[in-house]
């Protein structure tokens, strides 16, 4: 039978904490690269050229539909292969922020076509540049609809960090199996290793229904 | 070594993995399903207790990570006396995990039929259960079928991650025969190619299948 013991908890906590802040780096690079490289995307696919946005879709598909853990390995081993030697967080960073732009960028296409045609021709007719229409009125229509999905994958590529740990980024779950090894004890670190990201990735959650509700109101989009 | 000479040597054991991603998949999902449903009835029921422990269930898998939750399962539950063989620690925790996710799916379906179909069925006098099973459940299904089919394709990537407690599935075999000989390209890129076939040419065809057939039993179609 198992019995927790405090004060192993009090000696690998400190560990654990400054791992969690190479978690939490990990997640916000990652979603850095994810949101941008997702625009990307999204905007490759509103092109005139119908093979490159066939190209995209397909591309978008195949990352959305196979294992990150995979793809990470993937990066991980098959850059050195061709000559191309990257670091675990290098390799971690392009495989995760490549796996969420592809579904971000189902989470901004989803949002710009959620935007009345009606509005695209207004912009037309008012002889508005490309950019104004993006900015000034399409994006604050396309935001309410695409936030809910944003905040769903900055929770999900936090949840997804774990999966670097598999080609040695210094994260977490790396940590806390480093620690498990050593002492032969996995209670305490997997336990508390839970508990750190429940404690980070439920007010996470609760921040972005807080924000969607705020953005919402600041557009005047109350009911 | 050509990628043909490369799938004759280690295609034998690309086809085991698959057997064994397969087998996880299936059972996983039923696990799913079925914990997706208790929890998503659980979580509208007026009984605090009820409720309350189908919140604690979905916020925990929702909360964590799968990968750690696999790891708790395979190394902490034997603590508690439960030891689990890999294989069933592996789909267990995949199938609680997806089951969490769809039980908000669950719940959301149940709560998108219309008020009026309720009304109907007290005023004919059905019973609770009968209510449920005859009349919102079928409505139900029908709404939460295509958020299923996104869901499964999940659990199918998170079948992978079975793999780092050495379960022999795809990912394993991939990584096995990159280990041995370093062939990368080959070995992750045909794990990842079936991976990709097995979600868009069974997976997603079989929920468009299920779609049309409960369109068809509802009349719909």
């Amino acid at each position: 039978m198992f019995h927790w013991r405090w004060d192993f908890v009090w000696q690998i906590l400190p560990d654990l904490l400054r791992a969690t802040e190479n978690t939490l780096i990990a997640s916000v690079l990652g979603y850095a690269i994810a949101l941008v490289l997702g625009l990307v995307l999204a905007l490759a696919q509103r092109t005139p050229w119908q093979a490159l946005t066939w190209a995209v879709r397909e591309a978008v598909e195949f990352i959305r539909s196979t294992p990150l853990v995979l793809q990470i390995f993937f990066v991980f081993y098959v850059f050195p292969q061709f000559g191309v030697r990257l670091s675990p967080w290098t390799s971690g960073m392009i495989a995760i922020g490549l796996h969420y732009a592809s579904y971000l960028s189902e989470v901004y296409r989803a949002g710009l076509d959620g935007v009345p045609r009606g509005q695209w021709e207004a912009c037309r007719a008012l002889n508005l540049s490309t950019g104004r229409t993006y900015f000034r009125i399409i994006i604050p229509q396309a935001l309410p609809i695409a936030l809910p999905g944003m905040g769903n994958y900055l929770v999900g590529i936090f949840k997804d960090t774990p999966m670097l740990s598999v080609i040695g980024v210094a994260e977490l779950m790396h940590t806390a199996n480093a620690i498990g090894s050593e002492y032969y004890r996995y209670l305490e670190p997997y336990t508390l290793v839970g508990l750190i990201f429940l404690a980070i990735s439920l007010p996470t959650a609760a921040g972005m229904r807080w924000l969607e509700a705020a953005v919402r109101r600041a557009l005047g989009m109350t009911k | 070594m050509s990628y043909w000479e490369f799938l004759q040597t280690f295609g034998q054991r690309f086809l085991e993995g698959t057997l064994v991603t397969a087998e996880q998949f299936v059972l996983a999902s039923m696990l799913a399903i079925f914990a997706a449903l208790i929890a998503g009835l659980a979580r509208l029921s007026r009984n605090p207790v009820i409720n309350g422990t189908a919140v604690v269930y979905i916020e925990i898998f929702r909360g964590t990570s799968l990968l750690v939750q696999l790891f708790w399962v395979f190394y902490v539950l034997p603590l508690f006396g439960i030891t689990l063989p890999k294989f069933v620690a592996g789909f267990v925790s995949v199938g609680l995990n997806v089951g969490a996710y769809g039980a908000e799916i669950v719940r959301g379906a149940i709560q998108s039929v219309p008020k009026g179909q309720y009304e109907a069925a007290i005023a004919l006098n059905m019973t609770p259960a009968q209510r449920m099973r005859r009349i919102v459940l079928p409505q139900a299904l029908m709404i939460m079928l295509p958020p299923w089919g996104n869901l499964l394709i999940e659990l199918l990537k998170g079948t992978a991650l079975v793999a780092l407690i050495s379960v022999a599935d795809l990912m394993f075999q991939a990584k096995q025969i990159n280990a041995a000989n370093y062939l990368s390209a080959q070995a992750f890129g045909t794990a990842l190619i079936i991976y990709y076939l097995l979600a868009r040419f069974l997976i997603t065809p079989a929920m468009r299948w299920a779609e049309r057939v409960v369109a068809r039993k509802m009349g719909l179609a």
